[in-house]
């Protein structure tokens, strides 16, 4: 009896998150990292003689990592504990704070290394193209490999330390690309932008680290999974709120959104991999990694789902009210992330919902954005879909497979968008009381108001009367190495959702936490209901925008009621940006400059004032004439005198 | 009538002051005798000779932990390494004064007595050679500060004091050009010097009465005694404190502390500029080897007392060398400021009672010797047609005319800065952190602050060297003789070496960091 208690005891505590040690061809996993890092280098520091070369390093670069990633991902399936860690060396050893160069790969970090590299792959390779007439392409492709490195340390990190690095070297190259054309204005505004909202969910990524290290000491992700369930719930609430913060920075959630929509003014295959297909869902990542957290507290549950939720019903009320090919699909994105916040917040087994939805929003996203960047490459750069127009006719590759993206991310069965976003709209009508019916309802109506506004979109750019700007006589497929990839990232958008549905769910459970969740709530509604409702709103949806646009529209903004011109200016978020954030803060900066020119300057130039002054009266003490230097010295000595015996009749001591 | 006792004297022990006095010595003889066209190579090779004998019997004795000459001498740890300090910075002094292809006849007039701008005065400038009497002078005078560090009483204190103060008195107004700033310079230093002195043994005078007071135990002025006294004696304690106050001033004149600087300036920027760097650097490690003594030694148990008072006068320093540093106009008043203000970096090292205090200042007596000398030897060499261009309007733009000695001077007045990498840095943490050990963090504050003000006026330096066109009346920089280029190559490569690599001479002087008793 005595023994079985001490076994049990010994035993581990269900749920305890251990890592087994990456050895044989796992043990080279930092080449992942390595070997696009070490082309960006060689592409931004050889300067002008990597030129004609350079672009086909940086996609060679990619595709080694993508074959790589493959093998890794193999390995891992025939081990037994999926998730092998890497020590290279120590990064930071200050004190108490030791945090590793540690590399981490799980099946969630498998899957996120094949999209970015795979995905990454096509749209370097649809880039060597599309960028082919611009004077910076080898810089283009040296900022586009940095990328590719440092989102694949985000995702490979061992440690919240590492994930930090990746997130902010993601950062850095969002920003060079966004504003890649920094001679515009408009590029250099939206990368500023983009940086500044970044740094504000960075910073709350940065205190939730502080956070974790001051109360558990450590930032190794098995560490502090294990020791989660230690801390108060307070704790847990204020750690999960700041690493949500983080992640509605990087993933473009509300409140943080504004910035996203603005990044389309970096180069389409940016927008395409880094602004829809991999880093914007590093928060998500983020969330899903951190699982042992966020499911800690059901409060911090409640307000990831609530972000989910209104991020994802807004970005689809703006999308709808938009005329730039980009934008409506920046807005689409903001507004699927929103569905895979909705899915990490659930919880659960939908956890796994929203890794799959990621993934296939990687394909058909990147998909239409490429699409997006091929219409624009036969029209002159024109980006507005009221001059689109009938160009099924001249664009058939460009069309059709655009068209399978667009049947993907309304949910159109069979395509992948279907068995990836269903399930989300049924795990919201899992939970407990009413708020299964508000997450539940809204993730439909999102539904409905994603299929209209793609609809428009598709249907104003490829169909109804041609609207063109004078300009453009003929416009012209794409060539070869811009289709392929579209084609490759259509066939994905098809057959993805299905196999991603069926097969990722299973080997995300080796994942740290994410295995062996308890099963949901039972539906308020009946599973084939709320698929057949989802159904039914996407064709409503899809007809509706069918019938109001298929004869096209009008070329000029209209007058509109309150909630389409509410649309049009993105809901009033950036106006309350502007008066919230922005007035204040100039005041703020207009008073510290006011403070610091009469302050602070004011202190030190009046100190130098002092200091001058008061030597140049000192001066004159020294006068040159020896009785003066005497007297000088005598009253030296007599007040020494007269200290040292103050000091011995204890006046001073 | 007992019989005269005669005291047991280690002759080895004491062979580098008797080799540096009677180098002294020959060197007079050397004046008399030696044809004049030959004396000055004979005279520059016997002290540099004496001083290399000298500096190797100090290394053979780095053992030596004694008293000797009764209780009049103490060849100690403190005494072998600031002997040996004194000896190498004297040899790069020495060099210096030798120097004779800057300027015919070196910086040292023949005929100090001839009537300035007369006819004659005219001649001897054009016709005669410099004066070769300066090498028995300066050989004198390190015999006494060799003495002076060594002293285990208050008396050889005083008499090594005045061995080595009168020489410099001479010393100072031999100045070639500008001969009666240089000789006015002089006079000062003498008067106020005796004046000084007298205070230093009014208060030596004051410790002997306050010793009579120890029960069973005659009345003395060696360090031993005034130790016991200070201890057990019955006498009124006025008598320590005001003696030890007097004593005090005395010595704080030499290290040129305020309210006792006021004859540095004057007298730095008077005294024949190779004379200056050797007071600047050779009469600080002797001012500041007799004040360890003095108040680690013969005063320790009093620590509490007089910490205060010389860390107010600390402080004074620091502040009047700072800030008065800030508007001069001359170079070298320039840097005798900073002399100043960097005795009160020294005395932030002494006031630290503990081993690492003591080697610390010992440090940074060697360093900023090094650094000081270095600094005085550029000054020899920006030169016009009147000699050397000591006002600083006159460096504006020497960086684009000799960018290779500006960036020289920069690199010293960068380690005088205390900027990393070169000793000034080393050497201010070194005194700096036994003093925060000691909870003297008071001083170390207000040593920061003043290093940040004393900043201004280097930097302002190094922009007029740098960032101002050169005029007309900007200076070349004469090419150096050899002599100068050696001292110039020992102090900057010494400058950077300590501050690169401090290790082997800190653990030399925390080696040397103890005192017999």
């Amino acid at each position: 009896m005595v023994e079985k208690i001490l076994t049990f005891a010994q035993a581990e505590p269900a749920g305890t998150v251990a890592f087994a040690t990456a050895d044989g061809l796992l043990g080279s996993v930092w080449l992942l990292v390595a070997i696009p890092l070490v082309s960006a280098a060689i592409l931004l520091l050889l300067g002008k003689r990597a030129d004609r070369w350079g672009h086909w390093l940086g996609v060679a670069a990619i595709g080694a990592a993508f074959v790589l990633g493959l093998t890794y991902f193999f390995q891992l399936r025939g081990l037994e504990n999926k998730q092998v860690e890497q020590s290279l060396w120590q990064f930071i050893t200050v004190g108490d704070l030791k945090v590793d160069f540690g590399l981490l790969f799980d099946p969630l970090a498998a899957v996120f290394v094949l999209l970015i590299t795979g995905v990454g792959f096509l749209i370097h390779l649809y880039a060597v193209e599309y960028m082919a007439h611009d004077e910076g392409r080898r810089r283009f492709f040296g900022y586009f490999n940095l990328f590719v490195a440092a989102m694949l340390l985000l995702v490979l990190g061992n440690n919240y330390v590492m994930l930090y690095f990746g997130w902010e070297g993601v950062g850095l190259a969002s920003y060079l690309l966004i504003s890649f054309w920094y001679g515009r204005p408009s590029a250099a505004t939206a990368g500023k932008k983009a940086f500044l909202m970044n740094r504000v969910g960075d910073a709350g990524l940065a205190i939730g680290i502080f956070v974790m290290f001051a109360m558990l000491g450590t930032t190794q992700y098995d560490e502090v999974f294990n020791g989660v369930g230690a801390l108060s719930s307070t704790t847990v609430l204020v750690l999960g709120l700041l690493l949500l913060l983080g992640a509605t920075g990087k993933s473009g959630q509300f409140p943080l959104q504004a910035w996203l929509p603005d990044a389309m003014e970096g180069p389409t295959p940016v927008s395409a991999l880094i602004h829809a297909a991999t880093m914007v869902t590093a928060g998500v990542y983020l969330i899903a990694r951190s699982n042992p957290i966020f499911s800690a507290d059901h409060t911090l549950q409640l307000v990831v789902v609530s972000v989910g939720a209104i991020t994802l019903l807004m970005g689809c009320i703006i999308g709808a009210a938009k005329d730039d090919i980009k934008r409506v699909l920046a807005w689409s994105t903001v507004s699927q992330i929103g569905y895979m916040f909705l899915g990490v917040g659930l919880g659960g087994a939908a956890y796994a919902l929203a890794i799959v939805h990621l993934l296939a929003h990687g394909f058909f996203k990147a998909n239409m954005f490429l699409g997006a960047g091929s219409v624009m490459h036969g029209m002159n750069d024109q980006v507005d879909i009221r001059r689109f127009g009938n160009l099924s006719k001249y664009m058939k590759v460009t069309w059709l497979t655009f068209m399978a993206g667009w049947l993907a991310i309304i949910g159109m069965f069979p395509f992948s968008g279907f068995f990836s976003k269903e399930p989300i709209i049924v795990a919201a009508f899992e939970r407990e009381g009413w708020t299964a019916w508000l997450f539940g309802l809204a993730a439909l109506l999102g539904a409905g108001l994603t299929a209209f506004y793609m609809t428009r979109l598709f249907v104003l750019t490829f169909h109804g009367p041609k609207r063109w700007t004078e300009d453009i006589e003929h416009p012209h497929e794409s060539p070869k190495l811009m289709t392929i990839p579209l084609i490759l990232l259509a066939i994905g958008s098809v057959a993805a959702g299905f196999l991603l549905a069926t097969s990722v769910p299973d080997w995300l459970e080796a994942t740290a936490g994410l295995g062996g969740q308890e099963e949901g709530h039972e539906a308020v509604l009946a599973h084939w209901l709320i698929t057949a409702l989802s159904l039914l709103v996407t064709v409503l949806g899809a007809g509706l925008a069918w019938f109001l646009f298929r004869n096209g529209t009008a070329t000029e903004p209209q007058p509109a009621g309150v909630l389409v011109t509410a649309a049009r200016r993105n809901l009033y978020t950036d106006a309350v940006n502007e008066a919230v954030f922005e007035k204040p803060g100039i005041f703020l900066t207009r008073a510290l400059v006011f403070l610091d020119n009469r302050g602070v300057d004011g202190l030190v130039n009046g100190l130098a004032a002092a200091v001058g002054g008061g030597s140049g009266r000192l001066r004159r003490l020294q006068t040159g004439f020896v009785r003066s230097y005497a007297t000088s010295i005598l009253t030296g000595a007599l007040l020494v005198v007269a200290a040292f015996l103050a000091v011995q009749a204890g006046w001073l001591a | 009538m007992s019989e005269l006792k005669l005291p047991s004297i280690d002759y080895a022990a004491l062979a580098p002051i008797l080799i540096m006095l009677g180098a002294a010595l020959v060197g007079v003889l050397v004046e008399a005798f030696v044809p004049r066209r030959l004396r000055n190579a004979v005279q520059l090779t016997l002290a540099l000779l004496a001083v290399l004998a000298a500096l190797t019997m100090v290394i053979l004795n780095a053992d030596d932990r004694l008293i000797t000459a009764g209780q009049a001498i103490a060849v100690d740890g403190p005494t072998l390494f600031l002997q040996g300090a004194i000896l190498i910075l004297a040899a790069m002094a020495l060099l210096l004064v030798g120097e004779r292809t800057v300027e015919r006849g070196g910086a040292f007039v023949a005929q100090a007595a001839v009537t300035a701008e007369s006819d004659d005065d005219r001649r001897q400038a054009d016709g005669m050679g410099g004066t070769t009497e300066v090498y028995p002078l300066v050989t004198f005078a390190i015999g006494g500060m060799l003495i002076f560090v060594a002293a285990n009483d208050l008396l050889t204190m005083f008499i090594a004091l005045e061995v080595f103060s009168l020489p410099l008195y001479l010393l100072c107004a031999l100045a070639r050009r500008r001969r009666l700033l240089s000789q006015e310079a002089a006079l000062k230093y003498f008067m106020l010097g005796a004046y000084a002195s007298a205070f230093f043994l009014f208060g030596v005078a004051l410790i002997y009465g306050f010793t009579s007071g120890i029960p069973n135990r005659g009345a003395g002025v060696d360090f031993a005694t005034v130790h016991a006294a200070v201890a057990e004696s019955s006498s009124s304690p006025v008598l320590l404190f005001a003696g030890m106050a007097l004593l005090a001033i005395g010595l704080l004149f030499k290290a040129a502390a305020a309210p006792f600087h006021v004859w540095t300036p004057d007298v730095y920027q008077g005294a024949p500029t190779p004379v200056t760097g050797f007071m600047a650097a050779c009469t600080k490690v002797a001012a500041f080897g007799a004040l360890l003594r003095v108040f680690h030694v013969a005063f320790a148990g009093a620590s509490w007392d007089f910490t205060p008072v010389l860390g107010a006068v600390a402080v004074l320093t620091m502040l009047v060398g700072a800030v008065l540093a800030v508007t001069q106009t001359d170079i070298k008043r320039l840097l005798a400021y900073s002399s100043i203000a960097n005795a009160g970096y020294l005395l932030v090292g002494v006031l630290a009672p503990s081993k690492d205090g003591l080697s610390g200042t010992m440090f940074y007596l060697v360093a900023y010797g090094f650094s000081v000398l270095a600094a005085f030897a550029v000054v020899t060499l920006v030169r016009d047609a009147d000699g050397e261009a000591t006002h600083l309007s006159r460096w504006a733009g020497l960086g684009r005319r000799s960018p290779f000695f500006a960036a020289i001077f920069t690199f010293i007045l960068l380690a005088f800065a205390g900027i990393p990498l070169t000793s000034g840095f080393t050497s201010k943490f070194a005194v700096f952190a036994p003093a925060l050990d000691a909870n003297q963090a008071w001083l170390v504050i207000a040593g920061v602050l003043t290093s940040m003000v004393l900043a201004f006026p280097y930097l302002r330096v190094v922009v007029m060297m740098w960032l101002s066109e050169p005029g007309d009346a900007t200076p070349t920089v004469t090419v150096p003789g050899a002599l100068t280029s050696a001292a110039l190559v020992i102090g900057v490569l010494a400058t950077l070496v300590l501050g690169v690599a401090p290790a082997p001479l800190l653990d030399l002087a925390n080696g040397a960091a103890e005192f017999v008793r």
